[in-house]
């Protein structure tokens, strides 16, 4: 029989599961929204065999995490976990919280929280090892997000204090999220627009390139909410004197500074990486391109774009990416989305609802680097063979 | 027929073309030689404007180079540049089908010029055409920067040092095909080589270069007997001129009358391949075939000796 030996990122994850499962408590109970709350251990959170079950689980999954195992083995391992903690929660939600009560709150504690940190580790380290192809990853993805899903959908979630800060705020969730969305893609959209074609002109102009790149890092310093203020001026006085502009939503507060807030910021990554990407095209492929008689625009679209691709890609993917997080700042100056809950739970020191703005966030920025990282990596074919070589 | 006429290039203080003026006429080959940094490439850039010069005048068929805008003109100026240049990102087909496509071909006749082209350099369409050229080895990308540079079908043809990643057998029939496509399609072909041997072998005429200046613009022959500076005769190698004269010329213009023993050598052959034939086998005449295979007379080591000494 093969000798086991002790993986070293292992044995970490597996003390963390531990200590999360065993001695860190599993859920809150709190009687209401904003008082503080009980803690409960993972005994107490859930009803006798539950417990069980949850424990047993994490045990084996700790056992694959702190041996040398097959990558695929501990991937399994992970998302089982992982699963059972996401049920387990809604359980725990369900059985602390007395029939018909509907002001006790149940949120996750810090045991919750170190088990899914220390499998979420685990699955992230095992899916590294594996090296899935872009596409793959992209299924992986939907699949967890499928599987939060349905657990949204069948209600299984419905006993936690996120879910009832959501239930309360179902209407005004939907409209923020497609604010948040709105103005985080909306900036990004313009700022590709404009960007690339002044990456393109700074590739070709030197003289502009370093004032142009310098002017946009000095944006890219200022504090995202002093930009966020030193542009309600400006943009007041459009609004009042510009004729047309107050009727089109130009205003000092709310969308319009953020939304120009956020295409500043995601002018200097989109156009450096443009300039960055055009300067890496092989000299003996422009060459040959203007040799063989491309004009400069057959040069431009047939030639340099094409292998400036991913580079620009990524450019796009870090303000992708950026502007998702960014964005929740826009709540503080009228901009509307996510952050609106954030600082509501913040002013009313309650932390469900600053979670429900918050966890829509960190997800949705998370799903977008993971597939724009797949797309960066299906649009440059010879990367791959590249890492294999 | 293309003239150049007292092209001059300078890069700052430094003049790379000195001066140049050639006329190369139509349907030949010249071949350009010179050290390193003699401004070989900088000269043929000049003809397909992808340089333009400081001074001076390039005319083809009688037309200024400047008539027409540059990309125009570069469409029917075939270029293969030195190093491949292949476009990494597109298939060995799609690089090869870049200038037809350009000029607006039917799909039908593109893709018989691409396997046509394809075969020509012993590369098999079905398994190279879809390949990217990452997957290529050098002298395969080289061969594929050459075909794409034919692919339309120019009447002039500008090559810089387009065999020089080949092994001597594949480069030997890559000459050849060479000269082959140029008598087929009559183009007049410039090329720039680092290869005496691959010189004497494709010129009508040779045109060495040294510090921008052309030195020397004459038929293999003439530069072998009178070469016009030491640079020319150094570069020529004063060890390889008795071969050289007999390479460039072939067996049929040394036949004499009379018959001897062995194997016949073609008429076609090289007067050189003869002698290291008549070495080899160590007899002191070979008979000669002519192109039907019948004898039509003989070569001998005393009449190739005589052929191969230089100017009393
Ligand atoms: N764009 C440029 N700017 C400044 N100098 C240049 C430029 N292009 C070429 N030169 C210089 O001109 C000289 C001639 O260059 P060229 O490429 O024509 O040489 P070459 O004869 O083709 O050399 P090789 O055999 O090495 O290819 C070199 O000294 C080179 O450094
Ligand atoms: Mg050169």
């Amino acid at each position: 029989m093969r000798e086991l030996r002790l993986d070293k990122l292992g044995a970490i994850i597996a003390a963390l599961a531990l200590g999360g499962a065993f001695i860190a408590p599993f859920a809150t109970f709190r009687a209401n929204r904003i008082v503080a709350g009980e803690v409960k251990s993972v005994l107490d959170a859930l009803p006798a065999g539950w417990s069980a079950v949850l424990l047993g689980i994490v045990v084996c999954a700790v056992a694959v995490a702190a041996v040398r195992s097959p990558a695929v083995l501990r991937l399994v391992a992970a998302f089982v976990a992982l699963a059972t903690l996401a049920l387990g929660i809604g359980v725990a939600a369900t059985h602390l919280t007395p029939e018909g009560n509907t002001y006790a709150r149940v949120s996750p504690a810090s045991g919750f929280w170190i088990m899914l940190f220390a499998f979420g580790l685990l699955a992230a380290d095992a899916l590294t090892r594996l090296r899935p192809a872009p596409f793959v990853r992209v299924v992986v993805l939907v699949a967890v997000l499928g599987f939060i899903g349905i657990l949204l959908l069948s209600g299984s979630w419905d006993g936690l204090s996120i879910l009832k800060e959501y239930a309360s705020r179902v209407d005004t969730f939907w409209a923020e999220a497609r604010k948040h969305v709105t103005l985080a893609l909306g900036s990004l959209v313009a700022a590709t627009t404009v960007g690339i074609p002044l990456g393109v002109l700074c590739h070709r102009v030197t003289r502009l390139r370093d004032g142009l790149l310098g002017v946009l890092n000095a944006i890219q310093t200022i504090p995202s909410i002093a930009l966020f203020g030193i542009l309600i001026a400006p943009l007041g006085w459009i609004a009042v004197h510009v004729p047309g502009a107050a009727a089109v939503g130009i205003r000092g507060i709310g969308v319009a500074p953020a939304f120009v807030a956020l295409f500043l910021y995601s002018l200097l990554p989109v156009v450096a990486n443009t300039v960055v990407g055009l300067a890496g095209v092989p000299r003996d492929a422009n060459d040959a391109a203007r040799g063989i008689g491309m004009t400069d625009w057959q040069r431009l679209v047939g030639i340099e774009f094409p292998l400036a691709f991913p580079v620009i890609l990524t450019g796009i993917r870090i303000v992708l990416v950026q502007n998702i997080g960014l964005a929740t700042i826009a709540a503080l100056i009228g901009g509307g989305g996510f952050g609106v809950f954030v600082f509501q739970g913040v002013g009313q020191t309650a932390m469900d609802l600053v979670l429900l703005g918050a966890v829509p966030t960190v997800v949705l920025a998370f799903a977008a680097a993971i597939v724009l990282d797949a797309v960066i990596e299906m649009a440059s074919p010879n990367t791959r063979q590249a890492e294999a070589a | 027929m293309i003239e150049i006429e007292n092209i001059t290039k300078r890069y700052g203080e430094s003049t790379v073309v000195d001066d140049v003026s050639l006329t190369i006429a139509p349907r030949t080959v010249t071949v350009v030689v010179g050290t390193s940094g003699s401004g070989k490439t900088t000269l043929l850039r000049m003809v397909n404007r992808l340089v333009e010069p400081t001074s001076g005048a390039i005319r083809l068929d009688g037309e200024d180079n400047r008539a027409l805008p540059g990309y125009e003109l570069r469409r029917r100026i075939g270029y293969a540049i030195q190093g491949h240049g292949l476009f990494p990102h597109r298939t060995v087909a799609e690089n090869i089908a870049t200038v037809p496509t350009l000029l607006g071909w039917a799909r039908a006749r593109i893709e018989a010029k691409v396997e046509e082209l394809l075969s020509l350099f012993q590369l098999d369409p079905a398994s190279f055409g879809p390949r990217f050229p990452h997957e290529l080895s050098g002298g395969q990308q080289q061969r594929v920067g050459v075909a794409r540079a034919l692919a339309a079908e120019p009447k002039v043809l500008l090559m810089d040092e387009p065999f020089g990643a080949l092994d001597p057998i594949i480069r030997a029939k890559a000459q050849d095909d060479l000269l082959a496509i140029q008598k087929h399609f009559q183009t007049t072909i410039i090329l720039v080589t680092h290869d005496m041997e691959e010189a004497f072998h494709l010129a009508d005429r040779i045109a060495v270069m040294d510090k921008g200046k052309v030195v020397q613009y004459a038929t293999p022959a003439e530069m072998l007997l009178k070469p016009a500076t030491p640079f020319v005769e150094s570069l020529i190698g004063a060890g390889e001129r008795p071969y050289r004269l007999l390479a460039i010329a072939p067996v049929s213009s040394a036949v004499e009358p009379g018959a001897a023993e062995g194997a016949p050598i073609s008429s076609a052959a090289s007067q050189r391949e003869a002698l290291a034939e008549l070495l080899w086998s160590g007899r002191d005449a070979l008979p000669v075939a002519g192109p039907d295979g019948a004898v039509i007379g003989k070569v001998s080591l005393e009449g190739l000796a005589k052929r191969a000494a230089g100017p009393a």
